[in-house]
């Protein structure tokens, strides 16, 4: 027991004698364990072995991971079972020395910063006030290009979109969409035509186009105009996050955002009804012209998508 | 002087005692003086115990992010430029997509290796933020945090913030349809700051959303300036452990102004070289077995497209639930939009939550009033308080991370999302008021009892002579010692003192 405790007791590192039981090996068979490491190696090296030589015929990944994972990881496994039952099973101590200096050589060093560094600044100090005043105007006029080199200006970017007076709605090949095109219930991306393959016409512009009924459709009060033909169209851009709000729900009319799910009803405006969005969805108001096309009247009369300080 | 002499002692000899390495040692030591603190830095204990591998899983996370990460630049386009994919890839051919995901597509099937190298740097970023975060729980409940080690606690807490960052940024780079979604998320989030929103927006994107500069930018953030910083901070968190020395659990003649455990050479690194061939292993069998981010499947990024059950990396869950449940809040006046259902759960509370990470050690200093150096860790059970803190941060943002995945779980359980929305709410809300108290009154218990976390020790029964029997506690076992020793008392008014107990208490004496 005693003799137990005394291997238990952390020595110093120094001035162990050889035979010394910290020094000697946790494992109680070191042989059979040096076998067993040995068998673990040797697995090791042929796994790493094997990966090379699939990595040379072009195997599928799936084996080149598993000999280079399955290599890496025997060989760690020895490693470790190395370290911790045939190498000195210790446990050995090394003190711990305060890092705090002695007050004299704490008080010497701020001495140095104050009185030296002090002292210039206060016998200078118009130099070291236009000094001062130097660098940091430097620090500030150095943000300028930092900053303002990085992008334009939002000015009214946010607050317009490519439909205007008459644009024709196209679908994403470019096609113009036609009053027949759409059975009632069913829905389409479309954008302003000339924008469908551009970036600013994918993530601005897209729209979605439903038709509700065979008759005009009114959502709103004052929008009695706005879809003919059953015809309506919302800004695809959800108001919470500007995902695309892609998922319609025909039986409860209502288009769904599948990135935090707030649920628009198609019918009243695309109100709000579920979740984190705060807005409806911009309608955009629709015309049917002689050739039986879908154009826009105008742009949206207020900012697509989520909102920001400039949004009145 | 004959060439008899020259024998294999004698040149042996003429090498010095300890050959060619001697030799280096010694040209080395004369102009750099390396000798002695090599010697020290050798003998430099490391304390055993498994938590403290945590740490060590992220460190060679970290090295097989950049190995592996070295390996994708190489393959990587990162250019928003529209190209035609005309690759090994069949489902894809003739689609126009952007550089950036066309060269992920093909480095997953082109390029040798590449789909293995690209799983292993995902699986890697996964495990290394895990890792991070399961290695701050366990310095902050064994308040390894505490003086002399709160700077170590903030570079940490930074290296943190910096791998979430760089972790979105990498999900970013492939351009697919499913990290395109989230590009734009965090395009709504930064344009929902008060005031500046869209200027920042603006500046950091080179325009409206989405622009051909985000992809060149996030590339050059996420290989050089984020990992650059974040490769100081490792060797400065390295440094400031060297320099300050492990914690340890307390434990037989283990005290504050002492470090009991193996020595560096060979032991320790013996041990630790292993661990990372095994963390390296198991990362490769990651990759190899268990597919992760098919980025072929999502397609390329469309603006007007959109896939169902759309979910970030793991490490971001908690923000998605958190934009998820928060309720509408937007406010309108004097001609300008405050998007509170996005500026609070995005901006805010992620600051906060982060903010209070930082602050920790100096919120504990004040209320403990407990100025004094540690290196002895605590149990757990032994700050109550402190624990259950944790655990009411821990049980908050675990229901947030649940709270991301509100549509599948709705769909998976076929219950309608309001309620699986009201649940989340409600949970996140009283969650951390259930884990506090739950949390404290287990540990004050733990603390209270004499011997919990202990094995039971054995009565010894002997018989007197004159028939009597009489029971004594046999004595602890060896591994036990360790917990009679207290840590670090601290005033009686911040934690509960356990109650007075016989002192004979946990023995059972048996009366006949």
């Amino acid at each position: 027991m005693s003799d137990q405790h005394e291997r238990r007791t952390p020595v110093s590192l120094t001035g162990l004698r050889e035979d010394d039981p910290h020094l000697q090996p946790a494992a109680r068979n070191p042989r059979l364990v040096e076998r067993v490491i040995a068998l673990t190696f040797l697995l090791g090296l042929a796994l790493v072995v094997g990966f090379g030589a699939s990595y040379w015929v072009n195997a599928t990944p799936w084996i080149l991971g598993a000999t280079l994972g399955g290599g890496l990881f025997f060989l760690g496994v020895g490693l470790v079972a190395w370290g911790k039952y045939l190498m000195a099973r210790g446990p050995f101590v090394e003190e711990r020395h305060t890092l705090a200096s002695s007050e004299a050589d704490r008080e010497a060093f701020v001495a140095a910063i104050v009185e030296r560094g002090g002292g210039v600044v206060k016998r200078r100090k118009v130099l070291g006030g236009l000094l001062g005043g130097g660098l940091g105007a430097f620090g500030i006029v150095a943000l300028f290009p930092l900053l303002r080199s990085l992008g334009p200006l939002p000015k009214g970017t946010l607050f317009h979109t490519d439909w205007r007076a008459g644009s024709y709605a196209v679908d994403q090949t470019g096609r113009r969409i036609h009053v027949t095109d759409l059975a009632v219930g069913s829905i389409v991306t479309v954008f302003p035509e000339g924008t469908q393959n551009t970036d600013r016409g994918q993530a601005v512009d897209q729209t979605v186009l439903i038709r509700l009924s065979n008759e005009n459709f009114t959502t709103q009060k004052g929008r009695e105009s706005w879809g003919p033909m059953g015809y309506i169209a919302y800004s695809k851009l959800c108001t919470h996050l500007g995902c695309p709000v892609g998922l319609y729900e025909q039986q409860l009319q209502l288009l769904v955002c599948p990135c935090h799910q707030s649920m628009f009803n198609v019918n009243n405006g695309a109100i709000p009804e579920f979740g984190p969005a705060p807005r409806p969805l911009p309608q955009l108001p629709l015309y049917i012209d002689a050739a039986g096309y879908i154009r826009s009247q105008s742009d949206y009369n207020q900012p697509v998508g989520p909102g920001f300080w400039e949004r009145s | 002087m004959s060439d008899a002499l020259v024998t294999k002692r004698s040149r042996k000899q003429a090498k010095g005692r300890y050959g060619v390495i001697g030799k280096a040692v010694d040209e080395l030591d004369e102009r750099l003086g390396v000798a002695k603190g090599g010697r020290g830095f050798l003998d430099k204990i490391f304390p055993d115990h498994w938590s403290f591998m945590l740490g060590e899983i992220a460190l060679y996370s970290f090295v097989i992010l950049l190995a592996t990460g070295v390996f994708l630049s190489f393959y990587y386009i990162p250019s928003s430029a529209i190209v035609t994919y005309h690759g090994s890839y069949l489902p894809l051919d003739g689609q126009s997509m952007t550089a950036s995901f066309a060269s992920t597509v093909n480095l997953s099937f082109a390029v040798r290796a590449g789909l293995l190298m690209r799983q292993m740097h995902h699986w890697a970023a996964d495990i290394f933020i895990g890792s991070m975060v399961v290695h701050m729980a366990r310095v902050f409940f064994t308040g390894a945090f505490r003086k002399p080690r709160e700077l170590n606690w903030t570079v940490g807490v930074t290296l943190l913030t910096l791998a979430i960052v760089n972790g979105f940024l990498g999900y970013s780079l492939p351009d697919d349809l499913v990290s395109g979604t989230g590009i734009r998320i965090a395009y709504s989030i930064i344009l929902s700051v008060p005031v500046v929103g869209t200027y920042l927006a603006f500046f950091i994107f080179g325009g409206n959303f989405p622009g051909t500069a985000v992809i060149p930018r996030f590339f050059i953030l996420h290989v050089l300036i984020v990992p650059g910083i974040m490769l100081a901070l490792v060797v400065a968190h390295m440094v400031l452990m060297v320099r300050q020395k492990h914690t340890q659990f307390p434990g037989e003649g283990k005290t504050e102004s002492n470090v009991v455990g193996s020595p560096l050479f060979p032991v320790f690194l013996a041990k630790t070289t292993g661990f990372m061939l095994i963390v390296t292993g198991v990362t490769a069998l990651l990759g190899a077995f268990a597919q992760i981010n098919p980025i072929w499947q999502f397609g390329p990024y469309d603006a007007a497209r959109i896939s169902y059950a759309v979910q970030p990396d793991w490490y971001m869950g908690f923000l998605d639930g958190a934009l998820r449940i928060f309720p509408s809040w937007s406010f309108h006046s004097f001609g300008h939009t405050i998007p509170f259902e996005v500026t609070i759960p995005a901006v805010i509370f992620p600051g906060l939550v982060f903010g209070l990470a930082y602050a920790w050690p100096a919120i504990e200093r004040r209320v403990t009033k407990d100025n004094a150096m540690h290196n002895l860790l605590d149990r757990p059970s032994s700050r109550p308080k402190r624990t259950a803190a944790g655990a009411a941060v821990l049980a908050a943002m675990s229901m947030l991370f649940i709270a991301s995945s509100t549509d599948v779980i709705a769909n998976f359980f076929h219950v309608s999302l309001n309620t699986v929305l009201w649940s989340m709410r409600v949970l996140v809300l009283i969650s951390p008021f259930v884990a506090y108290p739950i949390a404290y009154k287990i540990a004050s218990e733990m603390n209270a009892t004499r011997g919990a976390g202990r094995r039971k020790t054995v009565n010894v029964v002997t018989r007197t002579e004159e028939g009597e029997y009489v029971a004594t506690p046999a004595p602890a076992y060896a591994d036990d010692v360790a917990h009679d020793l207290a840590p670090t008392p601290v005033p009686d008014f911040i934690e509960v003192t356990p109650p007075e107990q016989p002192p004979s208490d946990g023995v059972r004496t048996i009366d006949r």
